[in-house]
């Protein structure tokens, strides 16, 4: 939680001014009983109309500052909260981008978003409260005890005794409280798991008629959390009735003192109503404060759970080499040597992959080279490792042992932005962002010119969509609703080659793709200008028999390497991958 | 064009705020029992709260100056003082619980019935919104208003009753002194609505632009692996920044401004509190009461003054609390899926008999997506749907499955329109896979019983082998019993479909839909598997929809789409024998 304390930094000069103002107005609330004291005591007692004319004035008075205190308090408090939570977020969806997948597998989307969301705006009200409450409390609880100490002091002990045994009832139900409402957050995140759920799978569910089944399993979650929140009401509805309890019982005993020292002449008549209503601000400031403790405890487990994403740092370090470039070499690809020509692309060498918390190695020994320029094939059975391996060249997952190298350096040593700027990817599954065409386009590339986009498009044979849609500018919904799958994986390559990598990698992207589509996409990047070196994850044998290059992955190891005529003479496993798709069509 | 949404909303929310109330109105009254009892106890604690300064007056009055000092009326009152104090405690404890108990379950029925409208909307709402949107409101949004109607009735109605005790007891003091009061405090009163009225719209804004800022966050958190991939970080941090500076400029408008109502009523009753003061001293010196009785008035006009101040702040919360209310309850009140008519027939295992009639549809109004589709299928035939991408083979499974309904002609199972089953049952008779894999938070065995809760494990495992799912899932640490996360966690697209087909295997219902259903799956395995789908599709209709010519090859019919249309149908040698679009398409695969 402290950690979150210097988002409120910038700040300072509200956190400070924010309760200096409040405990100003305190203050002067603080003098009003003194003020009706004198009133009593010595307006009533010598009958002096002036003076009690003149007292009223003074309380008006103090009213005015009071009202002025407070407003300008509440300004500067509602500016650090408001500023306080707009900079948390921006910090936590900075770190949310810094992560490794890792990472991001462990703590899960809805985490993330929940804790990006409502957490983020319960601290904000949780730092408001505390700015303009948490001081101004407890000081007008001991600033009325030091009035009490001024007017008598044995009366004054009543005070003390009563604020010890109140701070001790407010410190237990705390101590009770908080874990249960830590227990009641729980709850709510399954219940937003539920709902989220609902709406990214409504198609299964319906298919399946599993609506009464899912409205069930609502049902106990939401009532699960409803008896977990009652259970906490309770206790915190412990909270008013004690506390009005034991001040009451303080004003008893304050009173019978009060008359034995007003009989012995030592108060007057008005120093006991002043007393008395010193007594009742306690209570009314102690009931405000239990109240704010309740929202300040709420923000801490918030701001806890924030701090906790904070603790997840990238598990992967950053290197410094900032272009991704054959060591020592310009840019332009005509400008290198024969030596630099030769280095590879990439570079495997003994590379194995364990993910966290899993037993398995997904990937073992794999050690292979890539040329600059050449398509490299990477074909296996499901879960045989493929999208493993390629994740590996952008460092997307970090090589358990081994190297990756690419441009002849090691993977660790360029800065993400360069790495995965020259390294575009494919991923599986095609996702597509809201807003229009080209914004999707520049996904990867922030100022790609229309003509570098549109000749993306052609490459990945999508001008027909584009043109369907109604040019660049067509608006794309969420995740690409309004397209079809196969039309999606069209526009997620189109993406990844308007930046014109170095490195392609298509990771298993045109399952949804036919073959003839299929084949003129391999075609056209083929005769690319500088060709970027390819990498083509499928199922499929059509799709990488072409390949200069193609590497067999049989359960996380390489069952063969080789071309596609060498591959199918000595590698058992592809002849099986082979022929599994080629003998009937062949046949056929 | 957001924004002019956004004004719209805004000025929408107002007029519906009466509503709003109204509708909220309607959840509490299920708990009237509990209101009931809460009410009669806030009356009670109230008029004993009230009681207690009294008997303090007379205490005072009783202790004048040294010696005169009544010890034994002194004790007699303050009996009485600690009696009421006991009595009111334990009122405050059980109301507290009781306006617990109605708040939690209110809110209660408030999530279940917008998650019974999720069951219900149709696709074309849930397919045109952002997940993160429906979600914030549901979560968020239900959560703000939980706030909100909790702090109305611990403090709106005690304050009302307050007040109302409190102007009983003053009047019985003094009735002058009572009417500088009464005709003072309104004042608050028009200040707080004053302000709650101008922040009311501030709040909505400050809503909005949290539902937009959360449907960003859903969009790039929840596909961050493809924003890392592309470098868009720094990008999306910005657009981040964008709307993040436009909340922290509105919620900043809201919350300050609807902190003024504190300070400005506070103030009319610190006037107030002089007012009394000068009167009740004047009138102690004319005689017209004592010293007890004006420190009683003194702190009735404190405590008659305090609920206006009260009651504006929860007004404030109340604003914020209704504007959520509002939002709530739009998504309650959406336009649900076409309701089913009585007479909605269940369709038992049907014979499979499918037609198409004349069928029009379009996802955007003006743009015809299929037109005039006709197509009759028979018991036990398998019908592959081929055609380049965007053709509309999906949406024909989106009829089927009338996650949609068509908007013009028909599409019958055995006979009748399927608008008279009821959608249950239609759906069950289908088994779905889709290329999109969807797996919910739970254990693999949890989604692989989907279509057949009551499966047995022999029967669960006969499904998996079939789908040749077993030997992986075995491998998993717990097997069967093992807890994927959201969306699949960490298993391969491939595996995710693995279990999809899985799911299928073991209900299989009488029709089949396989959309791409093999697409993430390695040819090897797939090989296999496609020997399951020949045995599984025997004798039932099934509609098949593959890039992979290969697994479409057996069809009976094939169906050869293009923008919309069916351009040629039959068998794979008849088409190949036509040399027409299908022929091209085949060949292609072999030229490299």
């Amino acid at each position: 939680m402290k950690r979150l304390f210097i988002y409120l930094k910038p700040y300072r000069k509200e956190c400070i001014c924010a309760p200096l103002f409040k405990m100003l107005e305190a203050t002067f609330e603080l003098f009003v009983p003194l003020v009706i004291a004198a009133i009593i005591d010595t307006g009533i007692a010598s009958r002096d109309t002036g003076y009690i004319v003149r007292m009223c004035l003074v309380l008006v008075a103090l009213g005015l500052i009071g009202v002025t205190c407070s407003i300008t308090a509440q300004y500067f408090s509602a500016r650090a909260a408001v500023g306080f939570a707009s900079r948390l977020r921006h910090a936590l969806f900075e770190h949310l981008q810094s992560l490794s997948y890792t990472e991001i597998d462990r703590l899960g989307t809805s985490t993330m978003i929940t804790r990006m969301t409502s957490d983020v705006n319960q601290t904000q009200s949780g730092v408001n409260m505390t700015l303009r409450l948490f001081l101004r409390s407890p000081f007008i609880v001991l600033g009325a005890m030091v009035m009490a100490f001024t007017i008598d002091f044995r009366s004054a002990l009543i005070f003390a005794a009563a604020i010890v045994l109140l701070s001790l009832i407010i410190f237990v139900l705390m101590r009770i409280s908080v874990p249960l409402m830590r227990q009641v957050q729980q709850r709510l995140d399954s219940i937003l798991g539920i709902t989220r759920e609902n709406l990214t799978g409504v198609r299964v569910i319906r298919a399946f008629g599993q609506e009464e089944h899912e409205k069930a399993e609502f049902e106990q979650r939401n009532s699960m959390f409803t008896s977990v929140q009652k259970k906490a009401g309770k206790v915190s509805a412990l909270m008013n009735p004690l506390t009005y309890v034991v001040i009451n019982a303080a004003v008893i005993w304050l009173i019978w003192t009060g008359a034995i020292q007003v009989n012995l002449g030592i108060l007057t008549q008005g120093q006991v109503v002043a007393l008395y209503n010193y007594m009742s601000q306690i209570l009314v400031e102690l009931i405000k404060f239990a109240n704010l403790l309740v929202t300040i405890n709420k923000a801490i487990a918030c701001g806890n759970r924030i701090a906790g994403v904070f603790d997840v740092t990238s598990s992967v370090k950053e290197g410094t080499v900032d272009v991704l470039d054959v060591c020592g070499a310009g840019s332009a690809p005509a400008a290198l040597g024969e030596e630099q020509k030769a280095v590879p692309a990439v570079r495997f060498r003994h590379v194995s992959l364990t993910y966290q918390g899993s037993q398995d190695t997904s990937l073992e020994d794999i050690d292979f080279e890539a040329p600059r320029g050449s398509v490299t094939g990477i074909i296996g059975g499901t879960g045989s490792g493929k999208t493993s391996l390629v994740n590996l060249i952008p460092r997307f997952y970090e090589a358990t042992s081994g190297s990756v190298e690419v441009n002849g350096r090691d993977v660790r040593e360029y800065r993400y932005e360069a790495l995965r700027r020259g390294i575009a990817v494919v991923p599986q599954k095609a996702v597509l962002f809201h807003g229009t065409i080209r914004d999707n386009m520049r996904f990867g590339c922030e100022d790609a010119a229309d003509e570098q986009i549109m000749e993306a498009i052609r490459i990945a044979q999508a001008s027909d969509v584009v043109e369907k849609k109604g040019g660049l500018d067509a608006v794309i919904e969420q995740g690409g609703r309004n397209l079809s799958g196969g039309q999606r994986q069209r526009l997620t390559i189109a993406r990844a080659l308007v930046s014109k990598p170095q490195i392609l990698i298509l990771d298993d992207s045109a399952s949804a793709l036919d073959y003839a589509t299929d084949a003129a996409l391999r075609k056209a990047i083929r005769e690319l200008p500088d060709a970027p070196s390819v990498f083509i994850v499928s199922q499929r044998a059509a799709s990488i028999r072409q390949a200069d290059q193609i590497i067999v992955l049989d359960d996380g190891r390489m069952a063969g390497k080789g071309t596609h005529e060498e591959l199918l003479k000595s590698c058992q496993v592809y002849q099986e991958i082979y022929y599994s798709q080629y003998q009937k069509e062949v046949q056929a | 064009m957001a924004e002019a949404k956004n004004r719209k909303t805004v000025s929408e929310g107002q007029s519906n705020r009466k509503g709003t109330i109204g509708k909220v109105l309607h959840y509490i009254r299920r708990y009237w029992g509990f209101l009931a009892v809460s009410l009669i106890l806030a009356v009670v604690t109230v008029v004993l709260t009230l009681y207690v300064p009294i008997l303090i007056g007379r205490a005072i009055d009783n202790i004048i100056a040294a010696g005169k000092v009544d010890f034994a009326a002194v004790g007699r009152i303050l009996f009485r003082v600690a009696a009421a104090v006991a009595v009111t405690g334990i009122c405050q404890w059980v109301m507290n619980i009781m306006n617990n108990h109605i708040t939690y379950h209110v809110v209660h029925d408030i999530r279940e019935e917008a998650f019974r409208k999720i069951q219900i909307l149709p696709l074309k709402y849930i397919d045109s919104h952002a997940y993160g949107e429906i979600v914030s409101r549901v979560i968020a949004d239900v959560d703000q208003f939980a706030d909100g109607l909790l702090m109305g009735f611990t403090q709106f109605f005690t304050g009302i009753v307050t007040i109302g005790g409190t102007l009983v007891f003053m009047l019985t003091i003094h009735v002058q002194i009572t009417l500088i009061v009464v005709l003072l405090t309104p004042l608050s009163f028009v200040i707080a609505n004053f302000v709650a009225k101008n922040t009311y719209s501030m709040f909505q804004q400050q809503s909005v632009t949290r539902g937009e800022q959360t449907a960003l966050i859903d969009e790039m958190i929840g596909n961050e692996k493809v924003v890392q991939a592309f470098g868009y970080g720094d990008r999306a941090l910005e657009r981040f920044d964008e709307i993040n500076g436009r909340l922290e400029t509105c919620s900043l408008k809201a919350t300050f401004f609807s902190s003024l109502t504190n300070p400005a009523t506070r103030f009319v009753n610190n006037v107030v509190y002089a007012a009394v003061a000068l009167a009740g001293a004047l009138t102690v010196l004319s005689g017209g009461m004592t010293v007890g009785n004006l420190s009683s008035f003194l702190s009735y006009a404190n405590q008659y003054t305090k609920p206006f101040n009260e009651i504006s702040g929860v007004i404030t919360e109340l604003q914020n609390a209704i504007a959520c209310a509002a939002r709530i309850f739009s998504l309650i009140e959406e336009e649900a899926q076409i309701p089913e008519p009585e007479t909605a027939q269940t369709l038992e295992h049907t014979r499979g008999n499918v037609e198409l009639d004349h069928v029009n549809f379009s996802y955007v109004l003006d743009k015809p997506l299929i037109e005039n589709l006709n197509l009759a299928v028979k018991p036990g035939q398998r019908v592959a749907l081929v055609g380049p991408t965007g053709c509309g083979k999906t949406t024909i499974i989106n009829l089927l499955m009338r996650f949609y309904d068509v908007d013009a002609g028909s599409i019958r199972v055995d006979g009748t329109d399927i608008r008279d089953y009821t959608r249950k049952s239609l759906r069950t008779n289908y088994g779905m896979v889709l290329q999109e894999t969807w797996l919910k938070a739970g254990t693999i065995r949890d989604n692989i019983i989907m279509g057949k809760p009551d499966a047995t494990e022999e029967e669960i495992i006969a499904a998996a082998k079939a789908s040749h799912a077993h030997s992986f899932i075995r491998r998993l640490p717990q097997g069967y019993d093992t807890v994927i996360g959201e969306d699949g966690g960490m298993l391969s697209q491939g595996q995710k479909q693995l279990l999809c087909i899985t799911r299928v295997m073991l209900c299989l219902p009488p029709m089949l839909i396989l959309d791409e259903a093999t697409s993430s799956i390695d040819t090897r395995t797939e090989l296999k598997i496609q020997e399951t789908f020949a045995r599984m599709m025997k004798g039932r209709t099934s509609f098949i929809v593959a890039h992979r010519l290969s697994t479409i090859q057996n069809a009976d019919v094939i169906l050869v789409m293009r923008d919309g249309h069916i351009v040629e149908q039959g068998s794979h040698e008849e088409l190949l024998a036509g040399g027409g679009f299908y022929s091209e398409l085949y060949y292609s695969q072999f030229q490299n």
